[in-house]
């Protein structure tokens, strides 16, 4: 509680007990009408004279329908139509409820605050006579940071010496320590676990991934839900409305039908403390900010309340395949030697043939070949540019390339009908037979997919600038529904508005390196992998700090979830408040009843909203 | 020039009735007021930027008594 709130409470108390000893006063001596007033004026002003001050600056300055300006005529009214112990309630009761309010508030925003807290409370530079402890906006870029085991790092930077263990979880939500030793890039925010490290910053702090993080996440808050904008609106009409409504039903039906004004009076204060859009104003940013926080403590960046909405009201997805689903590295995956040679011969001879080549798929079959590269053996080594590799191996001739270099050599093979790239590999003109490399899938990416739908997303659909057959058999062990193959990346574009065409929420998913047309094109533009990378964090709408795409699922979850509450709010808040209106009109609600749906409605839904913050698995 | 500062603010309606109200003023760019974070953003020309800011508090302040920018 803060002093501002600890003081109200002290002036409610006093009011509740002044209250309860003018309410026995009133019982036991039964006083005039004059003294009953000043009885219960007491109490009343002791709690709502700062909410008559407000309501009479902000007549001054021509602010109408401000609610305290509000409560000030409900309860004046009520006074007005001797229901002195009614009004000294509502007023009191209004407080207690905008204290309510103010604690769950508070206590929201710290939770998230805390969730945020990554931000490095000091730098600690290397100077000239030792160490000085600096604010992180302080350090110049190209300074020397020391960052001692359990200190956070302050600025993005390399690692000039020391060995250690970082923890980013924090910033992805990756429990796994991540390695960092000397020419390792280190990010801002992580936590050194165990060694020191010296760090060269290379960013000044307001470029630090640290402090792009935090300004994401608070300027989340200013880009609003469709939901948003809607009770936005609802609340600039509602009020007036509400307040014209109170403002005739005091004075036409008394005069129409020629009755008394006290009857009438009353329901009309019932409608000026309902009349205050609180319980939606409040509740849904709550929300919205909230789901956001909850995303942000897995590691992923949601832009806004809006993206938040739109991802979960996706029904299709369309990944790109490489470093998004698969990993984009070769791998030998699979080897099929020919009748008589084994398995071992045949590697070695691929990977002498390849080993003095820096093609990646040379590099693939190197990888895969755990014994010595024996150099003194393998000479006049040439590239066959377009159809694989030539050498000498003790004198005779080693290839290691394409079906069509087989064919040119007269060399008798099998064909291999895999997908991927199918490395032949011959010595001394005989087949020893070949190698299949291909993209392997990212550990999880089939999980990931399937997770998908059982969270609601109607079509995965994946886009390939890889051969059919290639990409088709990614599609197949994933359980991808749709494949588009064989992709420019000017294509990949198109291709995507023809999806978007067809109309329901689309998000793009990608690695964020050069797909930052298509992240941007789609409703919501998801980038992976992205912790550093400036680009991606621009163009993309959601941000998966590390590269597990099993958290898009979950990002979906946390979506459906947050709307899933907000609407409870939107729905539960109109709903009490329209009935206790038409009771009101009625003359059936009283006045406890209406500060019931004004305030009590609001903490309950505030309440609500904090739900948003906790993570369902 | 657009800077942030911490503000006081007590409620998510005062919030929007100061944002609407101040964003009118002369000289402000841009404005937004957040409850959530208890932010206030203002863009404007760097050589009033003083000023502008000056005349958002006052403005803000006749609005809402409660009202303050920490700077």
């Amino acid at each position: 509680m803060t002093a501002k709130q600890r003081k109200m409470r002290a002036r409610i108390l006093a009011a509740l007990a002044l209250f309860a000893a003018a309410f026995a006063a009133d019982r036991a001596l039964a006083p005039a009408a004059p003294a009953r007033l000043a009885l219960y004026l007491i109490p009343y002003l002791v709690i709502g004279y700062d909410v008559l001050k407000k309501a009479g600056v902000n007549l001054l300055h021509a602010q109408a329908f401000d609610e305290c300006l509000l409560m000030t005529i409900a309860t004046a009214a009520a006074f007005a139509i001797g229901e002195y112990p009614e009004a000294t309630a509502v007023m009191l009761f209004y407080q207690v409820g905008e204290l309510f309010q103010s604690v769950a508030v508070g206590r929201a925003r710290a939770s998230i605050g805390e969730m945020m807290s990554i931000a490095p409370d000091f730098a600690c530079v290397e100077t000239a006579d030792g160490a000085e402890e600096v604010d992180p906006e302080d350090v110049a870029v190209g300074s020397v940071l020391i960052v001692r085991a359990g200190e956070r790092v302050a600025l993005d930077g390399v690692v000039l010496s020391g060995e250690s263990w970082l923890d980013t979880s924090a910033l992805t939500g990756e429990s796994t320590p991540r390695r960092a030793a000397a020419g390792d890039e280190v990010f801002s925010g992580c936590v050194n676990g165990a060694g020191t490290l010296r760090v060269r910053t290379t960013k000044a702090y307001e470029d630090s991934t640290v402090a792009r993080v935090l300004e994401l996440v608070e300027n989340a808050s200013e880009k609003k839900a469709r939901l948003e904008q809607f009770i936005t609106r609802f609340a600039r009409a509602y009020t007036p409305a509400v307040t014209i409504a109170a403002a005739l039903l005091a004075l036409v039906p008394p005069l129409l039908l020629h009755q008394g004004f006290g009857g009438w009076v009353h329901r009309a204060c019932v409608f000026l403390i309902v009349s205050c859009p609180c319980a939606l104003v409040i509740s849904v940013p709550l929300g919205f900010f909230g789901g956001v926080g909850a995303a942000s403590r897995i590691g992923v960046l949601v832009k806004g309340g809006n993206f938040l909405e739109a991802v979960a009201d996706c029904d299709t997805m369309v990944f790109d395949k490489t470093g998004t689903l698969t990993r984009g590295e070769f791998r030998v995956t699979r080897t099929i030697p020919a009748d008589g040679v084994d398995e071992r011969t045949l590697l070695c001879a691929a990977a002498h043939a390849e080993a003095s080549s820096a093609h990646p798929i040379a590099r693939s079959v190197l990888a895969a070949w755990d014994g010595e590269i024996d150099r003194a053996r393998v000479t006049d080594a040439s590239e066959l540019s377009g159809f694989g590799m030539r050498a000498l191996w003790d004198g005779e001739e080693l290839l290691a390339g394409s079906g069509r270099l087989m064919e040119r050599r007269g060399i008798a093979y099998t064909p291999c009908r895999d997908s991927g790239t199918v490395v032949y590999v011959a010595r001394g003109g005989a087949y020893l037979g070949c190698l299949v490399i291909s993209d392997t899938l990212k550990d999880g990416a089939a999980e990931a997919i399937r997770d998908l739908k059982t969270a609601g997303v109607k079509r995965t659909v994946m886009l390939s600038g890889d051969r059919a057959a290639a990409a088709q058999a990614v599609a197949d062990a994933l359980g991808v529904d749709e494949v588009h193959a064989e992709l420019l990346p000017a294509d990949k574009v198109a291709r995507l508005e023809e999806l978007l065409a067809r109309g329901g929420r689309t998000a793009f998913v990608g690695d964020g390196i050069n797909d930052a047309p298509s992240l941007m094109r789609a409703d919501v533009g998801v980038a992976m992998g992205s912790l550093g990378s400036d680009a991606a964090i621009e163009a993309a709408d959601v941000v998966l700090m590390d590269d597990d795409v099993r958290k898009l699922a979950a990002v979906v979850r946390i979506g459906r979830r947050t709307m899933r509450i907000v609407r409870e709010n939107v729905a539960f808040a109109l709903a009490v408040k329209f009935a206790v209106l038409i009771l009101g009109a009625l003359g059936w609600a009283t006045m406890w009843l209406a500060v019931f749906a004004d305030v009590g409605v609001t903490v309950l839904a505030v309440l609500n909203s904090m739900r948003c913050l906790t993570l369902h698995k | 020039m657009k800077k942030k500062f911490k503000c006081e603010v007590d409620c998510a309606n005062c919030a929007q009735k100061i944002q609407d109200a101040v964003s009118k003023l002369d000289g402000v760019e841009e404005v937004s007021v957040n409850f959530m974070t208890q932010k206030l953003t203002l863009t404007a020309a760097d050589d009033r930027f003083d000023a502008v800011l000056d005349a958002v508090a006052a403005r803000a302040k006749q609005i809402e008594p409660d009202f303050v920018i920490v700077r």
